[in-house]
């Protein structure tokens, strides 16, 4: 017996059939794999938004990181929005999304608490835009809970023909990968339709193909806290173009099945082993040359 | 992968192999102990001995080791609460072999009643953790699911014996493996189980003639 493997193209062509809504039909779905009611499944899932708020505010007291490379940015840029001389290139919202999602990654390398999802180094991408939607959309914390839903249920599709770990897949595959999952939540808590979900999760991937995970000195910091923040970003701007109704030309599922592709032909030195891209230039060599020097003492 | 795979677990950052998955090695290591460790000489190989001091590792490893979970708000401060409770810990880097993960830990450890126990585990990724070696026994114990452990020699109808104890208190076996030295030498089992298995019946495996030891390990996921 060979299970078939997940589909986001045909939960949406089933949603879509049955007149359901896709949050309901993913609830539906995950209450029956887990064996759990509707309102325990919703539980879980604020519980984990809980969670998630709780980083975005440490991350936003300055923390730094144990190694000291990083710290203290998402404070710096809240920081900038509401000073004087602030030049606003996003709308606040964007702003917002940005802000929180490097709150979570600088929270994350300095050790905080955060809810892995879909890992730990992609963790401020979800965060960055419910919290940023919750605030400026005014949405409840039911509709929050079953965006995560969506987002969870896309990310087991991913999880299942792809990859969500850096290692695997690189960095398109987890900070891309959570991009896909906040997309297609966006586009469902703001009630756009069970297709248009289909529809972000495939921009986002065209416009994160090829990103790869090189970590310097192999510490989750940079790039990854800004990347973060940039996946926020796309999160919102495919969330954008297919609740305007524009479609696109390659489905949801091709889409990351194209991501796996490219991953699986990413060299080793581009998944999480620090051996290329940003890890190894010069300034990220000499840095991580000292670091280790001081480590090993 | 499930749901709540996905959207989880709460941990302590910053990476879920070197630090959530180091908390997981370190409560498996101390549950295969099956006493409170008192020692801890903890060897590191590869990408765990060049980066565990920016990733936490050995602060989670440690934390494993006094019992916490990977999202305990304390494991930065592990260190300072390992020495407060008597834990006497050093770390070391090794170099086990190109065949060993990237991702290696080799725990030395001694418990408060006195036994000695080595320890090979490795995090394999997203914090799956992998027990490979246990005394020099080639073992598999990944924690996912509650699991036993027993040390016995290599004699016709032990499994069985200990499968119908497990079958008659009602516990469901999962998955099973088995290793030995050699015929009729030092054999083990791992059994990993649906449910947790009550030290009654823990007791019960424990009486068997041919079982040497038999240890209760939790599930760390």
């Amino acid at each position: 017996m060979k299970k078939e493997m997940l589909s986001l193209n045909s939960w949406i062509e089933e949603a879509t059939r049955w007149q359901q809504s896709l949050d309901d039909f993913l609830i539906d779905y995950n209450m029956r794999e887990l064996e759990c009611s509707e309102e325990d499944l919703l539980a879980k899932m604020q519980a984990m938004l809980a969670v998630m708020e709780k980083s975005v505010e440490h991350g936003l007291t300055g923390v730094r990181s144990h190694s000291g490379l990083t710290g203290g940015d998402s404070k710096r840029l809240a920081e900038a929005v509401i000073g004087e001389h602030f030049v606003s290139l996003l709308g606040a919202k964007a702003m917002d999304a940005v802000i929180y999602a490097m709150a979570v990654g600088e929270c994350n390398a300095a050790m905080g608490r955060i809810v892995a999802a879909p890992t730990a180094g992609a963790s401020g991408v979800l965060p960055g835009v419910f919290f940023s939607l919750k605030k400026h959309c005014q949405l409840s914390d039911d509709t929050l809970a079953r965006g995560l839903v969506v987002a969870g249920s896309i990310g087991m599709v991913i999880a299942e023909r792809a990859s969500l770990a850096g290692a695997t897949g690189g960095c398109q595959a987890e900070c891309g990968s959570a991009a896909a999952m906040a997309a297609g939540a966006a586009v469902s808590m703001l009630g756009g339709s069970a297709e248009q979900v289909g529809t972000a999760v495939a921009i986002v991937f065209k416009n994160v193909l090829g990103l790869v995970c090189d970590p310097v000195a192999g510490l989750v910091e940079v790039p990854c806290i800004k990347r973060n923040g940039a996946c926020a970003l796309q999160a919102l701007l495919a969330a954008q173009l297919a609740l305007s109704g524009i479609g696109s030309f390659i489905n949801a599922d091709e889409a990351i099945d194209a991501m796996k592709s490219v991953g699986d032909s990413l060299p080793c030195a581009l998944k999480e082993t620090a051996g290329g891209g940003m890890a190894t230039t010069p300034s990220a060599l000499a840095w991580a040359k000292e670091y280790f020097a001081k480590a090993h003492k | 992968m499930n749901l709540i795979d996905i959207i989880g677990p709460v941990m302590i950052g910053p990476s879920s192999s070197h630090t959530a998955g180091a908390v997981r090695l370190g409560l498996l290591a101390a549950s295969i102990l099956g006493g409170k460790p008192v020692k801890a000489e903890i060897n590191l190989h590869g990408s765990f001995a060049e980066t565990y001091q920016g990733h936490g590792t050995d602060m989670a490893l440690l934390a494993g080791l006094m019992g916490w979970m990977p999202d305990d708000e304390r494991i930065p401060r592990a260190e300072k609460y390992a020495e407060e409770s008597g834990l006497v810990y050093s770390f070391h880097k090794i170099d086990l072999g190109n065949m060993a993960h990237p991702n290696t830990v080799l725990f030395k450890l001694t418990s408060a009643g006195g036994s000695y126990c080595e320890i090979v585990g490795s995090s394999v990724g997203g914090g799956q953790v992998k027990v490979t070696e246990i005394d020099g026994f080639p073992v598999e114990l990944t924690g996912r699911l509650p699991a036993i452990l027993t040390v016995h020699i290599d004699t016709r109808g032990v499994i069985a014996l200990v499968t119908s104890t497990l079958a008659n208190a009602g516990v469901n076996i999962a998955t099973m493996r088995l290793f030995r030295s050699d015929k009729g030498g030092m054999a083990s089992m791992v059994i990993e189980c649906d449910e947790a298995v009550p030290q009654e019946i823990l007791n019960l495996i424990g009486a068997l003639q041919q079982i040497e030891s038999v240890r209760f390990i939790a599930s760390v996921l």
